[in-house]
């Protein structure tokens, strides 16, 4: 097989391999090279060494600003998301009757795309605030919450599912079992479903974790408006494409400093999270 | 017992309910909102239409003749049926490749494509732009070569498992029976793959359906723009006097087709999504 397979190289590997070196492999490489170079576009580049590196946190005050906000709003979100979604997963594992109604229902905003979410919070939020004469860009806290909020309607469905399904995996025999020792619900939650939906909570809090740090769609739909609550995505967009004061070729340069950080601390995440998840794997 | 249970999930369904009014209220608010005039919505978006406010479905005739919300429909159309459907057949066969032919180029290339889904799009979003323009890949046909190249990380990876369990000994019999590579793929390989071939369709149809950056860089805001880039200009462009009623009507027919489909491929979606979550 191995061998005649071989000679379809040019079917079976050449169409895929073509597109992913274009479109990412090319792409990678010139962009961690261009991160310590200053470049109007990409043929036309002056190595600057880790010049790009040092302005960034120098120079730009909006990187770190944008840094601190995203680990804040990733913190919230990562918390308030899994807590609810648990809890409406434990409410929907209890035997009741109509439980898929409100599964397909809490799962739905997730099919929904970032920037459509964006707008129909925008409207919502502008609207409550509309009472009180305000909107959203007038306190960088909202904006914030906002985000918290849309984040929290888009993810906990997904979530759910997830913990629904880590929860279904629990033998029955280990809740009897704790009833038969005299466990409240409350001992069994925590020292039974807890303790093994764990793989579940990792999967969770990962995908939560990444999917908050890596926000764009969401954050310029809702805070295009209010750069005070650009997140780092939206940031390094910014950087690029939007900015005013310096010659291009240094916001270029700093904007693919700016990214190639970026794609380290997600990398770091990736790599953190496997680790997590083998470890899991050797105890079970 | 039995009051204590009927108590217990008499409060179960009044917090379930409780949270399903929290989920549909944004969905109902744009619904109500697309049969309003235009100065009733961002004046007053929680109120409901009454005899002066409401407009039927004028918002919605506005929503397609006035904005060129077909032709943006359509263009996200073709590109995401075309990328899907030349991503699961590249994706698949490259993933056979890779498993069967075991060498050091394979093992590479697939430690690359792994590798490929942890990077953010904001790393190569300048250089990768800049590259679709000069091999002219700037249009809706050029695009899906490049939804194919970044969509393969993650479906290579999720063929590549599962090709993994298939025994080889299917593969040769087909070829003892004279076979080509090409056909003995088709014919006995893609079959088996079909579950994880809905899966992958399902999670790269998502994604550039609902896609903004990418096709925003690569197509622009002209005539080739995809709905959510449309939605995006609509709604943040120009200044003052945006038509809000069509606006709302624009965002409830971007929203409506995903949830028809899902509601009626509800079962693999949800499966498709919580698949690639626990393997991505």
């Amino acid at each position: 097989m191995q061998k005649a397979l071989k000679k379809f190289f040019p079917v079976f590997i050449l169409p895929t391999l073509a597109a992913f070196l274009i479109s990412f492999v090319i792409p990678f490489i010139t962009g961690v090279y261009l991160s310590f170079t200053e470049f109007k576009v990409v043929n036309d580049s002056k190595w600057v060494g880790i010049d790009n590196y040092i302005k960034i946190f120098t120079t730009d005050k909006t990187f770190l600003d944008s840094l601190w906000l995203t680990v804040k709003f990733t913190v919230v979100s990562v918390i308030t998301i899994n807590v609810i979604a648990f809890f409406l997963a434990l409410l929907l594992t209890k035997g009741l009757k109509a439980t898929n109604i409100f599964r397909t229902v809490f799962f739905m905003p997730n099919l929904i795309g970032g920037i459509v979410l964006g707008h129909i919070w925008s409207l919502i939020i502008n609207g409550i605030l509309g009472f009180f004469g305000v909107d959203i860009t007038y306190n960088p806290d909202y904006g914030f919450w906002g985000l918290v909020i849309l984040m929290n309607w888009q993810l906990i469905g997904y979530m759910m599912i997830i913990y629904i399904a880590g929860i279904q995996n629990i033998p029955e025999y280990l809740g009897e079992a704790a009833a038969i020792d005299g466990a409240s619900p409350l001992q069994t939650l925590l020292h039974v479903t807890i303790p093994m939906v764990m793989p579940s909570v990792t999967i969770c809090a990962f995908l939560t974790l990444t999917n908050s740090f890596k926000l764009f769609d969401q954050n310029l739909a809702l805070n295009g408006k209010a750069p005070e609550t650009s997140l780092l995505a939206l940031d390094i967009f910014k950087t690029f494409y939007d900015h005013t004061g310096l010659k291009l070729a240094q916001w270029h340069g700093m904007g693919q400093a700016k990214a190639v950080i970026f794609f380290l601390i997600v990398a770091l995440i990736a790599f953190i999270q496997l680790r997590a998840t083998r470890q899991r794997e050797v105890e079970h | 017992m039995k009051a204590k249970n009927l108590a217990r999930n008499i409060v179960i369904y009044a917090l379930l309910l409780t949270a399903a009014v929290i989920f549909l209220a944004p969905i109902a608010i744009i619904l109500i909102n697309s049969v309003k005039g235009n100065f009733y919505i961002s004046d007053a978006p929680f109120s409901l239409p009454d005899k002066d406010t409401f407009v039927g479905i004028q918002n919605f005739i506005k929503g397609f003749t006035q904005s060129d919300f077909m032709k943006s429909f359509a263009t996200s159309a073709f590109i995401t049926t075309a990328s899907v459907l030349g991503i699961v057949i590249m994706t698949s066969m490259t993933a056979w490749y890779i498993v069967r032919v075991k060498n050091r180029f394979t093992k590479v290339l697939y430690y690359l494509f792994v590798f490929s889904m942890i990077v953010p799009f904001q790393m190569v979003m300048y250089t990768m732009t800049y590259y679709a323009f000069e091999l002219h890949l700037n249009n809706p046909v050029g695009i899906i070569f490049i939804y194919l190249g970044f969509g393969s990380g993650l479906s290579v990876f999720m063929f590549t498992g599962f090709i993994k369990s298939i025994p080889a000994e299917i593969e040769e019999a087909a070829v003892i029976d004279g076979c080509s590579p090409i056909k003995t793929f088709f014919l006995v390989i893609f079959p088996i793959l079909k579950p994880t071939a809905i899966t992958v369709a399902i999670l790269n149809a998502m994604w550039i359906w609902n896609d903004y950056l990418l096709p925003y860089l690569v197509l622009g805001s002209g005539e080739n723009k995809t709905l959510p880039v449309a939605v995006q200009m609509a709604l943040t462009g120009g200044y003052g006097n945006k038509d809000m009623g069509a606006l709302m009507a624009m965002l409830v027919l971007t929203i409506l087709p995903i949830i028809i489909f899902y509601l009626f491929c509800q079962k693999y979606i949800i499966k498709g999504v919580v698949a690639g979550a626990v393997k991505g």
